[in-house]
């Protein structure tokens, strides 16, 4: 039975990892160097939950996805000219700080306020995606933190597998402790899963989808509303980089029966 | 003044885990530096074990919520019990057990209790008698320190950062909640669980090391070939005969969609780094890994790091292990294989 999802991803941008992160304190708290500067990229447990909405969407007639996204609008921008070609999607701007140092809550209440007023979105159909953590905040509470506010009660966390059963049921594949997976039934949507990898790779471009979906994310990003996200909760003593450099001894041109040896007793003792 | 409670879960063998032990020190220490006493709150099917665990912790009360519905880990349920459990203890400061399940339904219970929440909480000191946390940013590149004023405020604490709380000296009576699930409670059900397809069980939390492969292993090595049969024999052997848990280089992983030859008991869920875990071992031993990910973020909570390396200036190794092997891991994880066997 395929009744048709509607899947609201919720995922934004984070630095790219390969970028060095040097804090700073702003007007709003604590930031990064240069932040405006830094190269983007979507971030990447969200990337995983959009392609598995995609794939998803695809084998489910009368699905559709929307990607739920609050970040600079401009960097936004910039963004959706790499994902776009990615998966068929339409965009949800939320103009405001996609910093790490945000409060969770308040995104989260952003974002619930945002999806409750996409217009034609049936919340009975509603499967709300997002990833398990951000590569910024890493804190794994956003999606979790959306769903109740869109009181939504069935919510699966670090999932990489969902299958849409003949009765029209969800079997869900949640990773928990020691390299397990606890396997759940949820009877159907309204549903959460906060994704970890999944099991699909990154999709290749496809420039007609990049097409298909400029058409609705350039009007997305024009109207795309001011949000304020604030800090005031939360009083930071100190943001730092860790000092950890190690003196790192380097042990070459020695034979590798002394080596193993070394390792052997280090390991015992 | 803040009123603590301590949150906790039980395994389905009825006892609490280790992380749920170390947050209970962490419960007695900050409650005392506090000034004030705290209320411990169970969750599980039967809590007869547990109670037993948390003798002599000096908790001033303890509740708990118990039955075949709150056996399983379930937002649905595990939600309402939290509730429960918070309001009934009128808690100001949460402090709870990083697990899986906590994980799911802690940021919900913000919501619904009008709190906040923290996670991945590395620290926790008074100063001043005002309760500050210690927890990193951008996948462990940014430490930061900070306090909240809002209350509830719900602290998910992770493994290592308190030693466990053996349970001695006299046990104080639990008062047990009723809480009524409605139906919709039961739209999701727990089948059961579940090992990853990889045919062998190679993370393990508890071991003292863990071992990072790289992707060098499938690489084509000083014959012109790649060996990936021969790196799986040695890789497990290693495993094997040490306990050690497994992590991976998240190249490594990937390469089994991009058609390259792969390491079978591989998958995603041995990820380390940006976008895996960042497990907490004493030791770990790296070997084949040339990126940041492995050595940096995935190895930002691994006390004693060695790697072996072909290249010796290799930047992310530098400054980040503390011993850095120069040579072919193959000939010496072969030679460390035989050394463990006699």
């Amino acid at each position: 039975m395929s009744s048709g999802f509607h899947i609201v991803v919720c995922g934004s941008l984070v630095p790219d990892p390969l970028q060095t992160l040097e804090p700073i304190q702003g007007p709003q708290g604590p930031a990064l160097k240069n932040e405006a500067m830094l190269p983007v990229i979507l971030d990447p447990w969200a990337g995983h939950a959009l392609y598995e909405a995609a794939h998803l969407a695809k084998n489910n007639s009368g699905s559709k996805v929307w990607l739920v996204s609050l970040g600079p609008k401009a960097k936004l921008q910039q963004l959706m000219m790499t994902i776009a070609q990615k998966a068929p999607f339409e965009l949800v701007v939320l103009d405001g700080p996609a910093s790490g140092f945000v409060d969770a809550f308040e995104v989260a209440q952003a974002l619930a306020s945002a999806i409750e007023k996409i217009p034609g979105l049936d919340k009975t159909k509603l499967l709300l995606f997002g990833g398990c953590a951000s590569a910024s905040r890493d804190a794994g509470v956003t999606v979790q933190m959306v769903g109740e506010r869109l009181g939504i009660s069935n919510q699966f966390l670090a999932v990489d597998k969902l299958e849409v059963q003949g009765d029209g049921s969800l079997k869900i594949l949640e990773r928990i402790e020691g390299g397990q997976y606890q396997i759940s039934r949820c009877a159907g949507a309204p549903a959460v899963f906060a994704w970890a990898t999944g099991n699909l790779p990154e999709p290749p471009n496809n420039p007609q989808v990049g097409m298909m979906n400029m058409r609705t994310i350039m009007p997305a990003l024009q109207k795309a509303q001011p949000v304020q996200i604030s800090t005031n909760d939360i009083s930071f003593s100190n943001v730092e980089v860790p000092k950890q450099l190690r003196k790192t001894r380097v042990v070459k041109d020695v034979p590798v029966d002394q080596i193993a040896r070394e390792i052997v007793e280090w390991i015992k003792g | 003044m803040e009123t603590v409670l301590y949150l906790a879960h039980v395994q389905h063998d009825g006892t609490l885990p280790r992380v749920a032990l170390e947050t209970l020190t962490a419960a007695g220490e900050i409650s005392k530096n506090l000034s004030t006493s705290f209320v411990i709150g169970l969750v599980g099917g039967d809590l007869k074990k547990a109670e037993a665990q948390v003798r002599g912790s000096g908790a001033s009360k303890m509740f708990g919520v118990q039955g075949e519905e709150f056996s399983h880990s379930r937002y649905s349920s595990d939600i309402l019990a939290v509730e429960a459990l918070v309001r009934k203890a009128n808690a100001t400061v949460i402090l709870v057990p990083a697990t899986s399940r906590f994980a799911r339904v802690l940021p919900g219970a913000a919501v619904r209790l009008n709190g906040r929440i923290d996670t991945h909480v590395s620290g926790i000191k008074v100063t001043g008698g005002k309760l500050e946390i210690q927890r990193w940013y951008y996948r462990q590149r940014l430490v930061s320190t900070f306090s909240r004023a809002v209350r509830p405020w719900f602290l998910l604490v992770d493994s290592g950062i308190f030693p466990t709380w053996e349970g001695k000296g006299a046990s104080i009576p639990m008062e047990i909640l009723k809480v009524d699930l409605s139906d919709s409670a039961n739209k999701t059900e727990v089948l059961g669980f579940e090992s990853p397809s990889s045919s062998t069980q190679t993370i393990r939390p508890d071991a003292k090391l863990l071992f990072v492969a790289g992707a060098g292993w499938t690489k084509k090595q000083g014959d012109g070939k790649t060996h990936p049969k021969e790196a799986e024999a040695i890789i497990l052997g290693f495993l094997s005969k040490t306990q050690a848990s497994l992590g991976s280089s998240k190249s490594l992983v990937d390469q089994s969609s991009e058609g390259e030859p792969v390491l079978g008991f591989m998958s995603h869920l041995n990820q380390v780094g940006q976008t895996g875990s960042t497990p907490r071992h004493p030791k770990g031993l790296s070997t084949c890994c040339h990126g940041e990910e492995p050595h940096v973020v995935g190895w930002r909570f691994i006390n004693e790091r060695r790697a072996v390396n072909l290249d010796p200036n290799c930047g992310w190794a530098q400054g980040k292990t503390d011993v850095l092997y120069v040579a072919d891991a193959f000939q010496v994880m072969t030679k460390v294989n035989e050394l463990l066997n006699s």
